[in-house]
């Protein structure tokens, strides 16, 4: 009996190792392999082949010493990061709680709206707000001329063209509109319904029931935010490649340089752990103050 | 009993107010939405009505969202400015290969994970979990370099093989969670009536979670057909160039001075993702709810 047990129990690890091999295949084909790798690139000026010579910590040196564009495009990142996740956190927040209503009509429709520009933000939309940011024949600068606005040079002042690339980041925010619709609709409708008993207003149920309820998903968006914010990366290439003076010049642009323009395969993946180590601090650190703000049911 | 009367009317007052004030809440509601969907939309309208421009009426000030003369040059000039058509075949390419292997690799993984112990499954599956969290930049290089041993660069190939080997790590998570919901009496009964686990996956498991598998196609399709930086990465000649890469050259060569065409042809591309989205609009909202699910 026992025996027999066994067999079936090893059998059972056979099937579990066969359907997953493709998984642990291309974990260290594809994961585990090019990490390592990457980690031994730090130290050595491997070209484009992966060929090069040991130099200790000299990558790393020249980062934080010898190149000023490191700084540069950190600086530029982090700006994106530090104007464009808040903002799109708060704007999503808000439109979400309008479509939460459960009296609104035409919800599907509202939601299509504002998801379509996410699941088609690609080079395509990307040249269209190059367009609409055109500062001779650009929508945007037409419509602020009705208020008597001259608008900037948007893509080529190096003042307005970060701003320009936030703007237009704002607007593929759907996905998140919907992960924090879902979340709010998850709130229980009981506790609603005891809150208006108890008098409460429209504004004390947002403030005290949803916000508070809603704080582990705008938490999930927060560090996703964070960690797509950092590797912005197509919208500045395609519409500024990096200009006006490297103003939206970003850190992923300048691991691709270094590594597919310039070969420096060394140094580039020294920047992209950098980059990485980054990521993990400000994560880490946002995660550390999720006690004093993300609600937890237990 | 006055006063009685006199509470009742100022309650009846008070959800007479409470009535009107929420009907001015929806109102504005109402008036926010609309306008933001205004904002929204509007991007798309101005990419149409550029795309049917004449030249000299694409630049002009004020700007005119109906063209006076509407014109269908843009779309077959554009076209044929650069190889569109070729770019849209090798986009078609890796989107149907890559999705394809997405959807079954990972559905395979995903049974293994569902109906099978080890032990070590479990650290496996944590370790699936992990690589959700591993930065795409580190893996980019050292990536690169193995693909340019094995001879692939400017070939299709790094954008559709890895797709094979495992279909994405949320993708397994998410196809673990709906083969769970499946009563594991099914697979028994099956295998009583002789079905190898093979079969159980493949005739019976598989068109049960199969909205859970549109969920993952349509995903892969819309992020295959917009990917940048990999064919940016890994093709250099023109024959191989996606639709993405295609269009970004094609605005460095002609497209500042060409606006008509370049909306013309953006648009175009975008169409096939407007129909994916209206056919598959409910797997694209799982999708997503399930991603927000992990967090």
């Amino acid at each position: 009996m026992k025996k027999k047990n066994t067999n079936s129990e090893k059998r059972e690890s056979r099937l579990f190792y066969l359907y997953t091999s493709p998984f642990i295949l291309g974990f260290i084909i594809f994961t585990l392999y090019p990490v390592v790798y990457s980690i031994i690139l730090i130290f050595t000026n491997a070209d484009m082949t992966g060929t090069g010579e040991f130099v200790g910590l000299a990558n790393i040196k020249k980062a934080f010493t010898g190149d000023p564009l490191f700084y540069k495009s950190l600086k530029n990142t982090l700006y994106f990061v530090v104007v464009s996740v808040p903002l799109s956190l708060v704007v999503s927040f808000l439109v979400a709680l309008l479509l939460n209503h459960k009296k609104i009509k035409g919800m599907g429709i509202f939601r299509t709206t504002f998801y379509i520009p996410y699941i088609t933000a690609g080079v395509a939309v990307t040249l269209l707000w190059g367009w609409i940011f055109n500062a001779q024949y650009g929508l945007i600068n037409y419509v602020l001329s009705f208020f008597g606005i001259t608008g900037p040079n948007w893509l080529s002042d190096g003042n307005w063209a970060m701003p320009a690339i936030i703007i237009m980041g704002l607007w593929t925010i759907g996905n998140t509109i919907i992960i924090t619709l879902a979340g709010l609709q998850d709130i229980p409708e009981q506790l609603y319904e005891s809150a208006a008993i108890d008098g409460a207003s429209r504004l004390t149920m947002v403030t005290r029931i949803t916000l508070p309820l809603a704080t582990p998903t705008l938490f999930f968006n927060l560090v996703m935010g964070i960690i797509g914010g950092f590797q912005v990366f197509m919208q500045p290439f395609v519409l500024t490649q990096g200009g006006p003076n490297y103003a939206t010049y970003t850190y992923m642009m300048h691991i691709y340089n270094n590594a597919f323009k310039y070969g420096e395969m060394g140094y580039a993946s020294t920047l992209a752990w950098i980059l990485f180590i980054i990521i993990l601090i400000i994560t880490l650190i946002v995660n550390r103050t999720s006690k004093y703000w993300v609600y937890y049911e237990n | 009993m006055q006063v009685n009367v006199a509470i009742k009317e100022t309650t009846l007052n008070h959800y007479k107010n409470k009535r009107k004030v929420e009907t001015i809440n929806l109102i504005i509601s109402y008036i926010i939405l609309s306008l933001l969907a205004l904002v929204f939309i509007f991007p798309f309208l101005w990419m149409i009505s550029t795309a049917f421009k004449v030249p000299s009426e694409a630049y002009t000030i004020p700007p005119k969202l109906i063209p006076k003369t509407f014109t269908l040059d843009n779309f077959i000039q554009g076209w044929q400015y650069a190889d569109f058509t070729r770019y849209t075949w090798n986009t078609i390419i890796v989107t149907v290969l890559a999705t394809l292997g997405a959807v079954f690799s990972a559905s395979f993984v995903a049974y293994g994970f569902a109906r099978f112990k080890s032990r070590y499954s479990n650290i496996l599956f944590t370790i699936v979990l992990g690589t959700m969290m591993l930065p795409n930049q580190v893996l980019l290089i050292p990536t690169y370099i193995l693909f340019s041993k094995l001879g692939w660069l400017d070939t299709l190939k790094p954008l559709i093989v890895p797709s094979y080997f495992g279909g994405g790590a949320f993708n397994i998570f998410l196809l673990r969670q709906f083969f769970k919901t499946i009563p594991v009496e099914l697979d028994q009964a099956a295998k009583i009536d002789g079905a190898n686990s093979f079969q159980i996956y493949f005739k019976i498991l598989l068109p049960i979670i199969k909205p859970a598998l549109m969920t993952v196609a349509v995903m892969s399709v819309a992020f295959h057909w917009n990917d940048f930086m990999t064919p940016l990465i890994y093709l250099n000649s023109d024959e191989h160039f996606t639709l993405a890469l295609g269009l970004q050259f094609f605005q460095n060569s002609y497209g500042s001075s060409q606006v008509q065409m370049l909306m013309a042809v953006s648009l175009i591309t975008v169409i096939p993702l407007l129909i994916l989205f209206f056919i598959g609009q409910r797997y694209f909202v799982q999708g997503i709810t399930m991603s927000g699910l992990k967090g």
